[in-house]
């Protein structure tokens, strides 16, 4: 058991000892050379027209110090950013968590656990503006809305008014967000666990391992990796996600549920300053970037196919 | 509950029957949260898609009280003027789709050839290049992309969507065809040369037709990627006649005297092509290992 089970544990079907290719320089020359490079420039076109130019050019929008002397006096922008790290950390985090235990639930071999199996990624094939305006439409009314309906018929209670105060808001679009992408990560860690080999569970069960041992110390250390990985791309991939509190809450009660990247909508549509909502989406690069760089390492010593 | 999340299928002797009850009847508790977990919010489409004005946010109602297809019927149709365009916004949204799964497939096949076969460069390099496509959200990005559309003049055009959406998809879907093309052995490439196959030969006779099963998904998950993206088409476009099914959706969102039932008929119609395609695909999804298969 080597220090890299993300390998073992996705790359399963390809050959381990597959040969290096040699060094690419003095590799190419004459008309191999230029095929090549008549290949790639389709993409190299996309990719400096619509990723560098924008890009280069909203760091000139957005390099202009007073923008973030603006913006952190701004209130809603504080507010914001608050909301932003309990968006990420709890969103991510749990959905996490959750999938790796709901993957193990799906490991059991039974003909009705493989069908639930099939209704549970329902979340995830749904485009994201249909079901999060579902969501929408069940939170947005006081005192009806469906889960409030539920809560009335089932135990007699009367739910919240859930759009009236921040936190409550912003745990709608929580909840959205670990609804729509739970399923994605439960289905990576189940082929995670599958190419973990029976025979280290049938070795821990000879040796009378209980279920919580089995788990901690065989299931734990072979996914690791895998789990490090897939939560870097979502808290990455959550960072910039828009879509729930735009559509959810929509940032009600006045920029109350507002993460840091729809703030960025309301100032470049709302209030018609395009540069502030720049300097408001690469605020949160700092965070970003080293984020960036550790799923970088992990993902050039390791390979795993997501 | 706990039992249930870490057990594995193996067969236990007698003497743990018990505990085999618990564990089945926490399975079934936890099967039948999952199953209420995931349904509830696609059962309020329905709920709201079936009401006869789409207005029952102020009923506690948690049956259809009136169940009718009016909304779905008005859809075929074309009748009500809240949906008079949905056709040609679906067809501006199928339009989309197809050319950016195209022209996605072009980009990253080529540019996967060339790094991959012809070993222009080591992959990792374009793994980072590649990531720095999504290191700065979409959602902060759009407003110098607004910008740089506008020098290019094609704001409003659908062209400007198209090119937004295939820039994004494409280095995930190189990155996918990289992976695919080590599993091809190299040496396909150098006995074709030795027959004096060109370049382009090697790319259209040997390169396309392996990959084909690599292709076939890259390909549908760039049309999906086109269909079910909101942002660059409502940022992007502004005029009826370019108005696509997400964007007709967020007006209705916006407009609060909408009739909601046109508008969730409308969401389950734009949701079915993306769940036909995961359901029958779900076979394909390369996650089975070691002969056993998700049947997910």
């Amino acid at each position: 058991m080597n220090g890299t089970p993300g390998v073992l544990a996705v790359r399963g079907h390809l050959a381990p000892g597959r040969p290096q290719l040699p060094a690419w320089r003095g590799h190419l020359h004459g008309s191999d050379l230029t095929w090549s490079i008549v290949f790639i420039v389709p993409y190299a076109a996309l990719f400096v027209a619509f990723v560098i130019y924008p890009i280069g050019y909203g760091l000139w929008m957005g390099s202009n110090p007073a923008l973030y002397a603006e913006l952190f006096s701004d209130p809603r922008y504080v507010r914001a950013a608050v909301n932003t790290v309990f968006f990420v950390g709890l969103a991510v985090n749990v959905q996490m968590v959750l999938a790796l235990l709901l993957s193990g639930f799906f490991m059991r071999r039974r003909r009705w656990i493989q069908a639930l199996l099939a209704v549970c990624i329902l979340p995830w094939t749904l485009p994201a503006v249909p079901a999060y305006l579902s969501f929408h439409w069940m939170f947005v009314a006081y005192p009806q809305g469906l889960p409030n309906n539920l809560l009335a018929a089932l135990f007699g209670v009367e739910g919240p008014f859930w759009f009236n105060h921040n936190w409550l808001a912003l745990a709608c679009d929580i909840v959205a967000n670990i609804w729509k992408w739970m399923p994605l990560w439960t289905l990576i860690f189940l082929a995670g666990r599958i190419s973990i080999p029976q025979d280290l569970y049938d070795a821990a069960d000879v040796d009378g391992a209980s279920l919580y041992q089995r788990f901690a110390y065989i299931t734990v250390p072979l996914l690791a990796n895998l789990y490090v990985i897939s939560t870097l791309i979502s808290a990455i991939w959550t960072f910039g996600d828009y879509a729930p509190v735009l559509f959810v809450s929509g940032g009600t009660p006045t920029f109350g549920s507002d993460v840091v990247s729809t703030l960025g909508f309301h100032y470049a549509l709302d209030y018609a300053n395009p540069p502030l909502a720049v300097g408001a989406g690469l605020s949160v690069l700092p965070v970003l970037i080293p984020l960036v760089i550790l799923l970088m390492r992990r993902l050039k010593t390791t390979e795993v196919q997501l | 509950m706990i039992c249930a999340l870490f057990s594995s299928p193996t067969r236990r002797p007698t003497r743990y029957r018990l505990r085999r009850i618990l564990v089945e009847a926490s399975s079934a508790a936890l099967g039948v949260i999952i199953l209420i977990w995931s349904l509830v919010p696609v059962y309020n489409m329905f709920l709201v898609a079936l009401d006869p004005t789409g207005h029952n946010e102020f009923t506690w109602e948690i049956w259809p009280s009136h169940p009718t297809f009016a909304a779905f019927i008005a859809l075929w149709t074309g009748e009500a003027d809240d949906v008079r365009d949905i056709w040609r916004q679906f067809s501006n949204s199928i339009y989309i789709g197809l050319i950016v799964m195209a022209l996605t497939l072009l980009a990253s096949s080529l540019a996967s050839f060339a790094i991959g076969r012809m070993r222009l460069a080591k992959d990792w390099k374009l793994t980072n290049v590649a990531l720095l496509t999504y290191v700065i959200p979409s959602s902060t990005l759009i407003i110098p992309f607004l910008r740089v559309m506008h020098i290019y003049g094609l704001l409003d055009n659908p062209w400007a969507v198209i090119a937004a959406e295939v820039t994004f998809a494409t280095p995930y879907a190189i990155l996918v065809l990289l992976h695919y093309a080590k599993l091809i052995p190299i040496e396909l490439d150098d006995a074709a040369r030795i027959d004096g196959a060109s370049v382009v030969q090697l790319y259209m006779r040997i390169y396309l037709p392996l990959m084909a099963p690599a292709l076939a998904a890259v390909g549908t998950y760039a049309l999906l990627f086109a269909w079910n993206d909101y942002f660059y088409q409502y940022m992007l476009l502004s005029s009826e006649k370019n108005t696509t099914v997400a964007m007709a959706l967020e007006q209705f969102f916006d407009d609060d005297d909408a009739p909601w039932n046109y508008m969730m008929a409308i969401a389950i119609l734009y949701s079915l092509p993306p769940i036909a395609i995961f359901y029958a695909l779900r076979r394909y999804m390369a996650l089975g290992v070691n002969g056993r298969r998700i049947n997910g």
